[in-house]
């Protein structure tokens, strides 16, 4: 593929500006000319060009995209439309010329607080990871106040790596807690490492697993008996809605990934938003800004520190709230109810060929280990194959606890036809693995690309066009 | 059932008895039954298409600001988004996927951010930029974050930083236990050099190109104290168009240049989502947050791109890693490749020199209206004007002539509470701002 910069000639024009006459107040050693690097190209190569990379691209609108803990479920597409009424507003304009804007913060806050029985939320968060940091925060804000110096988050060993680094943000050591042999947290292990000096308990439930953790309601009182808190990392929020209230469970914090569980599109890595929940008394310690009404109109204040610039990702928060709307209560306890009957469907006919990492019941994920095929083909060769297929794989190689992982997620989105195809496809590249490895080994033979050669890329760094310039003379 | 979920009630029932299970409650019951069957949620839905439009416009119909002629920025701007940018960037391939984890099948979204990449490294004058922070104040607070682990000490931070940077970069600051040191402004508005050259044991200067004033900070001076003491320079800009204009911050010697690409073919969208950028040097790019695209070759020897150095992120190396950050905003850098590939060098050059043009014909009025300009200093496309009252009183006057003046600085700046920060883009024509100034001396 060609890049940009190789269709730039000098007298293209790709966007036409009238010359504005006028002049400059900018002394003339503070300038700069053109910008060498950039490229001079038509409209109707721009246009060309990009409508290529993007054929190159797999997505979810094209077809199944099973990873686990990233909910790659089908995005609505009037949710797109309704998200364009709500794009020429300046953030910092006056209240009462945006109470409409106002009112979707304010409506899918009551939304999140009504899915997960917590008591306010802050829309404020970016992407999950974000909404990780913002949540210990709280909690640091709260304990902090309260003139404890608290020094660890405990995160278990299956948890996403967003977690620990988050922890690390937040001032905090992560101690790691590990599992047991039913892919739960090891609750003697966590009592051991459960002490004053434990801020909290960064708890992902259902966990990377896919497993419920089962003990959660033991080990939030023994958190809250310590003075520490319990903090729920809401990635797979997609199998648990309209089942129970997190509330219940006992959590203190929670995240929710809007671009996960409430269909907003992923866009290549983002944008997301990471909204976060708390319980009554960390309320006040919620990074702001808040929305306070008052005679009728919405207004914002500030709340604890700031963690981003004005208010959140408002269009992913537009969707997410058009999602909420469309499916009311009892569709979002449908979409969590078929999440996990498709899930178990697709595990119960791949577990007679494959091996499944532990034998616990699971909600809307499972994971494969490579023991039945890793004499013979790896897990990224499998996972290579199945592109070959039309199929998206699974996340590869996490949770970090199983050998040669693969994590599948189905979502609710799926027909039975699409899962009955996928399992034929994997079991199909077993039978390959036997009869002619070479052809896993060397997949994809069908993707625009072959395999890439991530090592050297990683040896001998070229990040810009400029420095490929440079590279090749 | 939902539209979006293909699998009928027969599907159901028969996968329900592929797993031996009587009824669909009993997918559940690895929940506990003490926890589980509580989740009713309360909520209607609307169900059918039209009246969920309905619903929404509904409510886009409270906002009263159409009519408003607007001269605001202070962080974002009202810039013209090329029609091609949308057409392309609501692709679903472009859309809808995830992270290129795969990049055999992903090689659209990842050939798109290395040109990102490669234009904010030309926009910045740096030497490599990575593919995207969350928005320019996390940018800003993860490039403090990335100096300290190059060297320890201090961090120091101008006054006429954007208010909600300083917010931000207390808020990951103080969890780290380190100290911010605030360098105020002189009286023409640039950085104290003074104040600045007092400060000790110093990591990193944190200063706004162009500051909050909208002034061109005098990056020479700053760069050359800052080399005395060994510390490193850090750039913010918010407004990025700036950089088609002014000298770039590698030309100053900068460590890192951090800030907000809104401007470059994304929706003003009541703050989000933008699109946080990062560029530094290479000796630096171990120690960068964030993901980088770099380029390789396939197993057909082609020319190809990959996620790279990721032994920096999160997922490899945990609580050890640079950042925390996972999902970023790739669907927005996108969009800014695609932008600054239509305005190309001649263009973008062209549209920053009209931004600037607007904001001297607007001074140059409201000098004539005898309004003081309150700085003395160069100015890109925002000045700060006293208007020699209460400034939020004055432009709610202004308001009454459906015009938002710009934005009062007293809640930030005690000091300035008689000023405004006026903004002028390409979207502000001169009729508009000659209509601007005749209302403001109505007032005066």
């Amino acid at each position: 593929m060609k890049l940009i910069f190789e269709y730039s000639r000098p007298g293209k024009e790709g966007f036409h500006i009238e010359e504005e006459k006028g002049r400059e107040t900018i002394p003339q050693e503070l300038l700069r000319g053109e910008i060498e690097e950039l490229p001079e190209v038509s409209e109707r190569e721009v246009v060309s060009h990009y409508l290529r990379l993007s054929v190159m691209n797999y997505s979810v609108d094209w077809g199944f995209y099973p990873l686990g803990s990233c909910t790659m479920k089908y995005n609505p597409k009037v949710n797109e439309a309704i998200a364009s009424y709500f794009t020429d507003a300046h953030p910092l304009l006056p209240e009462e010329l945006v109470q409409g804007y106002l009112k979707i913060f304010k409506e899918l806050e009551e939304a999140l607080r009504e899915i997960t029985g917590l008591y306010a939320f802050t829309l404020a968060p970016s992407a999950g990871a974000h909404g990780e940091f913002t949540g210990i925060i709280t909690i640091r804000n709260y304990l902090e106040d309260h003139g404890e110096k608290r020094e660890i988050v405990l995160i278990p060993d299956s948890a996403h790596g967003t977690n620990p680094a988050s922890a690390t943000l937040a001032g905090y050591r992560a101690v790691e807690i590990p599992s047991d042999d039913k892919g739960m947290i090891d609750l003697d292990k966590f009592k051991e490492a459960l002490n004053e000096r434990v801020a909290a308990l960064m708890i992902t439930n259902p966990n990377t697993l896919g497993i419920f953790e089962a003990k959660i309601r033991e080990i939030a009182d023994l958190l809250h008996k310590a003075g520490a808190f319990l903090y729920m990392d809401g990635a797979n929020m997609n199998a648990l809605l309209g089942q129970v209230k997190v509330a219940d469970l006992g959590v203190d914090v929670i995240h929710l990934n809007l671009h996960k569980t409430f269909s907003t599109p992923h866009g290549g890595g983002g944008p997301g938003s990471g909204p976060v929940g708390v319980v009554e008394k960390l309320a006040p310690y919620l990074p702001g800004p808040h929305l306070e009404e008052g005679e009728g109109i919405l207004r914002w204040k500030n709340g604890r520190g700031r963690i981003r610039s004005f208010f959140g990702n408002f269009l992913v928060l537009v969707k997410a709230l058009a999602y909420i709307r469309e499916l009311g209560g009892e569709g979002l306890r449908e979409v969590s109810e078929v999440a996990v009957l498709n899930s178990r469907y697709l595990r119960r006919k791949l577990e007679g060929k494959f091996k499944i990492a532990y034998p616990t019941e699971t909600l809307h994920e499972f994971v494969l280990s490579d023991e039945t095929f890793r004499d013979r083909i790896s897990t990224l060769d499998l996972a290579k194959r199945l592109l070959d297929y039309g199929f998206h794989p699974p996340t590869i190689y996490f949770p970090l606890i199983v050998h040669g992982a693969l994590m599948v997620e189905p979502t609710e989105t799926e027909s039975k036809e699409t899962l009955d195809e996928f399992a034929s496809a994997m079991e199909k590249i077993l039978e390959e693995a036997e009869e002619n490895p070479e052809i896993v080994k060397t997949a994809p033979h069908k993707t625009p690309v072959g395999r890439l050669n991530e090592v050297e890329a990683a040896r001998r760094p070229i990040l810009t066009w400029q420095e490929y310039l440079k590279t090749s003379g | 059932m939902s539209r979006y979920i293909p699998v009928t009630p027969q599907d159901k029932e028969e996968m329900l008895r592929a797993l031996g299970l009587a009824g669909p409650e009993e997918l559940f019951s690895s929940i506990p039954a003490k926890l589980r069957g509580k989740g009713e949620i309360r909520i209607e839905p609307i169900k059918e298409e039209g009246k969920l439009k309905e619903y929404f416009l509904r409510l886009s119909e409270r906002n009263k600001f159409k009519d408003k002629k607007i001269f605001l920025g202070a962080g974002a701007y009202n810039h013209y988004i090329p029609a091609a940018v949308d057409y392309l960037a609501f692709r679903s391939e472009f859309l809808t996927p995830y992270t290129p984890y795969q990049p055999e099948v992903s090689q659209g979204t990842l050939t798109a951010t290395f040109e990102y990449q490669s234009y904010m490294a030309a926009l910045t004058g740096m030497e490599v930029a990575n593919a995207s922070m969350y928005e320019g104040a996390t940018a800003t607070a993860e490039a403090a974050l990335m100096a300290l682990r190059i060297r320890r000490g201090n961090i120091a931070v101008a006054s006429s930083l954007h208010p909600q940077y300083r917010q931000v970069l207390r808020t990951y600051l103080e969890k780290q236990g380190v100290e911010i040191r605030e360098v105020p402004y002189r009286q023409d508005g640039r950085v104290n050099l003074e104040e600045l050259g007092k400060i000790d044991n110093l990591s990193a200067f944190i200063v706004g190109y162009p500051n909050f004033f909208g002034i061109i900070e005098d990056l020479a001076s700053i760069s050359s104290i800052l080399k005395q003491k060994g510390a490193l320079l850090i750039t913010s800009t918010w407004e990025a168009l700036s950089l088609a204009l002014i000298k770039p911050p590698g030309e100053f010697s900068a460590a890192i240049a951090a800030g907000e690409a809104q401007s470059l073919g994304l929706p003003l969208a009541y703050g989000g989502p933008y699109l946080g950028f990062f560029a530094t040097m290479k000796k630096y790019v171990w120690k960068m947050p964030g993901r980088l695209v770099g380029m390789t070759k396939d197993s057909r020897e082609e020319r190809g791109f990959v996620l790279t150095l990721s032994a920096r992120e999160q997922h490899i190396r945990r609580q050890r890693a640079t950042s925390n950050i996972c999902s970023n905003e790739a669907w927005c850098a996108i969009r800014v490749a695609i932008y600054i590939s239509l305005l190309g060098k001649k263009g973008l050059r062209k549209l920053a020199l009209t931004n600037h043009r607007r904001a001297v014909y607007a001074a140059g009025l409201l000098k004539e209206a005898g309004f003081t300009l309150k700085f003395s200093s160069p100015f890109f496309n925002e000045f700060v004007v006293d208007v020699g009252m209460d400034a939020g009183k004055f432009r709610d006057r202004l308001l009454e002539k459906a015009i938002v003046a710009g934005y009062p600085l007293g809640k930030d700046y005690p000091e300035l509470k008689n000023c405004l920060l006026l903004t002028f883009t390409e979207m502000n024509s001169r009729k508009d701002i000659e209509e601007l100034v005749k209302e403001m001396e109505g007032i005066k």
